[in-house]
């Protein structure tokens, strides 16, 4: 360390403290930025190396999607082949059976999932009793915290023949129902377990965005004559309207990528035609069909989708409410 | 909050009601999970467990106490939540602190290739090309290596450092220490809590993940505790190879999941208490800065 000092030394003079050391036209150049910052430079070498290799390299390695790849052959592929596998794809019925089913499932989790936190979060606001607020907390975050295989096993337990679920179902006089084989019954199944498992979790952004809001705008409200509900409308909501749209946006941007893990999981070929998605189709064709370059054409389409889908929410959130990611 | 309305007074209540409903709704598949686990196998098949375990039995336990595969899977599963999050917070850490710096010329370029990847990503395949190519298959790497860093956690650090006094660190320059002495002397010490927290978000991650497992690690004796779970729940393997008579098969049958999801979950359940809070303001710092 102490050599490190020795060496760096020279370059001393060129450093803050104030502008002393600055460049006569108020900017450093390239050359003088790196003699002064060569360490920090020289950490984010291994960093950036994991983003370039881990990150940039599979959007470049998309190009498979229009060439033909062979297992063992050439990583980009051996020659180009065009739009064939998009074409191939538009052409599939089965790849617009999973679009729909990724529709479904997307609007279906959005409609729930979003805004289920909010009212848990304005619920758990009124709590007077500080105690029973955390513990209501503490409880609601844990699935959070389990891995999505736990969740799913769970879930299915809960949902088996000898489960809970169907023994209420029987005690009501009802025949059991098996959830796990139906097609019918994947989208319930799937969007109950994603609301058990995220709802609590997603309370937390906007109890913080509670706190920031003024007591006074309260108590001017109630001063013009506002009972609690009108409060609630008028001071509560428009409190927490930038973290619900940024947290609106980040789901939309996710559309597209619904669940995949936990479908992956909670599917199977009895449920295909309500609960297949195009992640999973691309699971199955990519990886267990080996068709990669098919694969990579759905997957770049799925992408392409989800970024034109998160930037536009973007931009119409800045235009109509000034509130945007970026 | 001088006047109570009667109409509020409804409204604390039929709250109080509904929380408690969430609480138990949350809680109840945990417990009986755990009944399940506990319980003979002849109850659980008639649907009688509930929250209370129904003809105690530890047959299964004992079965998965003494399968190899089981603990070795779960060795696993230590292994890489280990090693995932020395590499993920030596990576972070220090990018985190380069990006903090806010007259660091490039800097805009530096932040700009890690948010970038939030919204668009390679996908799965040419990901899949790529591990396989690098031949990092069937081993730690293709956990570890390329999950080193969320940009999540990264913004969530950089913020941290941003927040910190910079007359320190001016300070500690004047003394004569380089950029790495003050890293390492100066700032790091400083950042215990931060440290902490992004610590546990990333052991938890590598503690849950499978799909990186389940993507590239063909060898049983390489798959972490929560492949083995899902490859039960997929009715893959039938879990318990040892020579066990009928009675305990079906005993096993029964219940081989419960039991095996409550020792997986058992960590986690164990340190939640105490580190959820630490969760908690990790994710508002984070939500601070978007």
């Amino acid at each position: 360390m102490t050599g490190e000092v020795k060496h760096s030394s020279p370059a001393r003079p060129d450093r803050p403290p104030p502008p002393a050391g600055k460049h006569p036209s108020g900017r450093r150049t390239w050359r003088q930025s790196l003699r002064r910052d060569w360490q920090l430079y020289s950490l984010a070498v291994l960093p950036v190396t994991f983003f370039l290799v881990f990150r940039y390299l599979p959007m470049i390695g998309n190009v498979i999607a229009f060439r033909r790849f062979q297992p063992g052959g050439s990583v980009l592929g051996e020659h180009w082949v065009g739009l064939r596998y998009v074409q191939m794809f538009l052409e599939d019925p089965t790849f617009w059976q999973v679009f729909r089913n990724t529709l479904w499932i997307g609007l279906l989790t959005l409609a729930f999932c979003f805004p289920i936190p909010i009212v848990l979060a304005l619920l758990l606001n009124e709590v007077r009793t500080r105690a029973l607020k955390r513990f209501v907390q503490s409880v609601s975050y844990l699935p959070h915290f389990l891995s999505v295989v736990i969740v799913a096993g769970m879930t299915m337990q809960m949902l088996s023949g000898d489960g809970p679920v169907n023994h209420a179902l029987t005690y009501l006089g009802h025949d059991k129902i098996s959830f796990l084989q139906e097609a019918g019954w994947f989208r319930t199944v799937y969007v109950s377990s994603e609301i058990w498992q995220t709802a609590g979790w997603g309370t937390i952004l906007y109890l913080a965005a509670l706190t920031t809001i003024d007591q006074d705008l309260y108590e001017a409200a109630r001063i013009d004559g506002a009972n609690r509900w009108q409060q609630m409308w008028h001071v509560t909501l428009p409190g927490i309207r930038p973290t619900m749209i940024t947290l609106l946006i980040l789901n939309i941007g996710a559309f597209m990528a619904v669940g995949f893990e936990k479908i992956m999981l909670l599917y199977n070929p009895l449920t295909y035609s309500t609960g297949d998605v195009v992640s999973t189709y691309l699971y199955r064709t990519g990886i267990e069909s080996n068709s990669f370059s098919y694969a990579a054409a759905i997957g770049l389409f799925e992408a392409v989708i989800g970024l034109v889908l998160i930037t536009t929410a973007n931009r119409l959130s800045r235009r109509t409410v000034g509130t945007s990611l970026w | 909050m001088h006047a109570v309305s009667r109409g509020y007074r409804v409204f604390q209540t039929v709250n109080a009601v509904i929380l408690t409903g969430v609480v138990v709704v949350t809680l109840y598949p945990f417990i009986n999970i755990i009944a399940r686990s506990f319980s003979a196998e002849s109850q659980i098949r008639a649907g009688e467990v509930n929250l209370w375990p129904k003809g105690f039995n530890l047959t299964t336990y004992k079965i998965i106490a003494t399968d190899g595969m089981f603990w070795r899977n779960y060795g696993n599963t230590v292994l890489y939540t280990v090693v995932g999050t020395a590499v993920a917070m030596a990576l972070t850490t220090v990018y985190a602190y380069v990006l903090s710096k806010k007259d660091l010329k490039g800097r805009g370029v530096l932040i700009g290739i890690a948010v970038f990847t939030m919204f668009f990503s390679g996908g799965l395949i040419p990901n899949y090309v790529l591990i396989s190519s690098l031949g990092m298959k069937n081993s730690l790497w293709a956990i570890v290596v390329p999950n080193a860093i969320s940009v999540f956690n990264l913004l969530v650090m950089k913020a941290f450092f941003e927040s910190l006094p910079s007359e320190l660190e001016e300070a500690a320059q004047i003394d004569g220490l380089s950029t790495y002495g003050i890293l390492f002397r100066i700032v790091l010490p400083l950042s215990k809590a931060v440290i902490a927290t992004m610590t546990l978000f990333y052991a938890v991650s590598f503690w849950n993940s499978w799909f990186s497992a389940f993507l590239y690690l063909d060898k049983a004796e390489l798959l972490p505790v929560t492949v083995y779970l899902r490859n039960l729940i997929a009715g893959a393997s039938g879990g318990v190879s040892a020579g066990a008579d009928t009675e305990q098969l079906s005993q096993v049958a029964a219940n081989i999941q419960s039991v095996t999801i409550v020792l997986t979950a058992l960590p986690i359940l164990c340190v939640y208490p105490f580190v959820q809070r630490y969760f908690v303001s990790g994710v508002m710092l984070g939500a601070v800065k978007g």
